[in-house]
């Protein structure tokens, strides 16, 4: 039970992770109609950028800021040089354009850091467990990352739900035509959502620094899933986001803990070695196909 | 006869790569009958891509998944023992037909975007189920024992033999897929992409046409898989890597999206820049090291600015 219990947190703690690169990359989408492959690179680079800094100031909290402010730095410097010419192009011209930048940002950070993958740590304030249930110990700094995902889409329903610039995201989303002849500056509009967008994949890479490899590619790996979570959740919505994350964290994080284990007492320990690890990590593209069968729109279509 | 220049040019081409082996020969250097059978592999893939996704409008971006069960369906028979080419690469085009029937029944059903992220997630996925066999080599891939049999047919270890092979399926497929895009099937294919709306309007459902096509191009990527596994007589899931997808991809694109010789000028084009960048001793080691890093700049400005890719520098025939 105990067990259970964790594993759900950590289901939980992926499924964070995966919303603040899945609400960036929904939003960039829903307003923008910019497919980027390259936010996985943005969130490779905040990984990198917060490593680098903590190790240079000694300060993780210095880090993470520097981290966060570096991102958005890149993410507004690559839309306004290759991105925003891409807005009125087919989803061919940009997935391939976004293509070449992940290939450009991996070579980049190689470059520079090499190819061999950097440990972060933590500092001593962040190691240690916290006792949630008699006999359940969970790390202080997984918990924390719980916290600041929630907290993030908080905030974020309230700024698209609550404030001005909420309000011109949403209009700009169903038309853009008409927000710009209102009067709105809409390139900057986009510039902003775009940076936005990518502090928050910045900000996945940052808290995933420390807890998974730091190396060249990592960005792919994590930005499949997303796509995984988007199409599941409803393309465009950050609802969709949200409720699609936390499926895919949990689901993939139970595949890999329980199915082995089930599978074995099923069919026995041979078959189980085999077919476990193969099924729990193809699980949440099965999940994928069960959902669009049943709803090719997502669970949560956008409304826009 | 009056031929367009692009037809001339890809005639060129299949005449420059009849002559490679002889050439080869002359100057022993055996390495460049690899490298063009490996572009001609690529060509042959690229242009089952090119079916769907040029003419067809159908973004995949999982089309390495094909390659990869070709691929695996000749290297796990091998692990069995059985090495009889006809069964090995009929069960690798079955194999690939069967996983795009499935794979496009599914993302079929929804389009732009959520078709692009799908294509890729299930290519993804198996991917990691190829990873994650240990019994087929998991992650490292497998070398083949033997190559495929064609009991005194060819013979696949006779390096020109095979090479001609090759060569004689991409002129096949060019053919083969020439005559698909002009038939009747092909008109729709291409209607249902310039307007999906008014092909419905005269009472055609475009779902059966593109099904048809997506399990096409799988099947024919299928056999270039089965091609591929036996040029490297190595089995690995990178064949499967989305890289590749983007690869292939790409070459469409460079090549020029929707003509016969695009896939063929785009595979010669791309993978003889990346055999360039990545070290064969023209450039320095400090761009070798680091050749993506270029490839990629290369790329993000072949989409802005040359949109039409190669082939659209040339006049082509009527239908391209």
């Amino acid at each position: 039970m105990v067990l259970f219990l964790e594993q759900i947190l950590n289901g939980l703690q992926l499924g964070v992770m995966l919303f603040l690169m899945a609400a960036g990359l929904t939003l960039v989408f829903g307003i923008m109609n910019l497919v980027n492959l390259a936010h996985g690179a943005l969130y490779m680079v905040g990984a990198y950028l917060a490593t680098y800094f903590f190790q240079a100031t000694g300060s993780f909290a210095l880090g993470v800021v520097l981290g966060l402010a570096g991102t958005l730095a890149v993410g507004v410097v690559t839309e306004l040089v290759a991105l925003r010419t891409l807005y009125e192009r087919d989803h061919l011209d940009q997935v391939l354009a976004t293509f070449g930048l992940i290939l450009f940002f991996n070579e980049l950070i190689a470059m520079i850091w090499g190819r061999a993958t950097i440990f972060s740590s933590l500092p001593a304030y962040l190691q240690g467990h916290v006792e949630l249930l008699p006999g359940l110990r969970y790390p202080l700094y997984r918990l924390l990352i719980i916290c600041v995902g929630l907290s993030v889409a908080g905030l974020l329903w309230y700024i698209v739900a609550r404030t001005r610039l909420g309000m011109l995201i949403r209009a700009g989303a169903s038309n853009r035509t008409m927000v710009a002849a209102l009067g709105i500056n809409i390139r900057l509009l986009y510039t902003l959502v775009f940076g936005f967008g990518a502090a928050l994949a910045g900000l996945a890479g940052i808290m995933a620094g420390p807890i998974f490899a730091v190396q060249p590619g990592m960005g792919e790996q994590i930005l499949i899933q997303v796509f995984v979570v988007i199409v599941i959740g409803g393309l465009g919505s950050i609802r969709g986001a949200l409720a699609g994350a936390v499926i895919v964290g949990v689901v993939d994080t139970m595949g890999r803990a329980f199915l082995k284990p089930t599978l074995s007492t099923i069919w026995g320990p041979v078959i189980a070695d085999t077919a476990g690890p193969a099924l729990a990590s193809m699980l949440i593209y099965l999940l994928m196909a069960i959902v669009l069968a049943l709803r090719p729109e997502g669970l949560f279509p956008s409304r826009a | 006869m009056n031929l367009a220049p692009r037809t001339l040019v890809l005639l060129a081409l299949l005449v420059f790569l009849a002559v490679v082996p002889a050439m080869a020969a002359a100057f022993n250097q055996p390495f460049y009958l690899d490298l063009f059978r490996r572009i001609m592999i690529f060509a042959i893939a690229a242009l089952s891509l090119n079916l769907i996704l040029g003419y067809g409008g159908l973004v995949s971006f999982g089309h390495a998944a094909y390659l990869g069960i070709g691929a695996y369906a000749v290297g796990v028979l091998n692990y069995y023992g059985i090495d009889n080419g006809f069964l090995q690469w009929g069960i690798a085009i079955g194999a690939s037909a069967l996983a795009a029937l499935v794979i496009g029944a599914v993302s079929i059903r929804t389009s732009g975007i959520a078709f692009i992220m799908i294509t890729l997630a299930f290519t993804q996925m198996l991917y990691y189920l190829g990873t994650s066999i240990a019994e087929y080599g998991g992650d490292d891939g497998m070398r083949l024992t033997r190559l495929s049999q064609f009991d005194g047919l060819i013979d696949l270890a006779n390096p020109s033999a095979f090479y001609y092979l090759v060569l004689g399926l991409l002129c096949l497929f060019l053919w083969l897929g020439h005559r698909l895009v002009n038939s009747r099937f092909g008109l729709v294919i291409r209607a249902s992409k310039s307007n999906e709306a008014r092909i419905r309007a005269i009472g055609i459902s475009p779902y059966p046409y593109r099904l048809a096509a997506f399990v096409i191009a799988g099947a024919v990527c299928g056999l270039a898989g089965a091609l591929l596994v036996n040029h490297t007589a190595y089995m690995t899931p990178e064949f499967m890597n989305w890289t590749r997808s983007g690869e292939l991809m790409f070459i469409v694109i460079l090549g020029g999206i929707a003509t016969t010789s695009g896939p063929v000028l785009g595979a010669f084009v791309l993978l003889l820049l990346e055999d360039m960048l990545s070290g064969s001793g023209f450039l320095p080691r400090w761009v070798n090291d680091h050749w993506q890093f270029y490839l990629g700049i290369f790329l993000i400005l072949v989409v802005l600015y040359a949109r039409r890719g190669l082939a659209g520098l040339l006049r082509g025939g009527k239908d391209g």
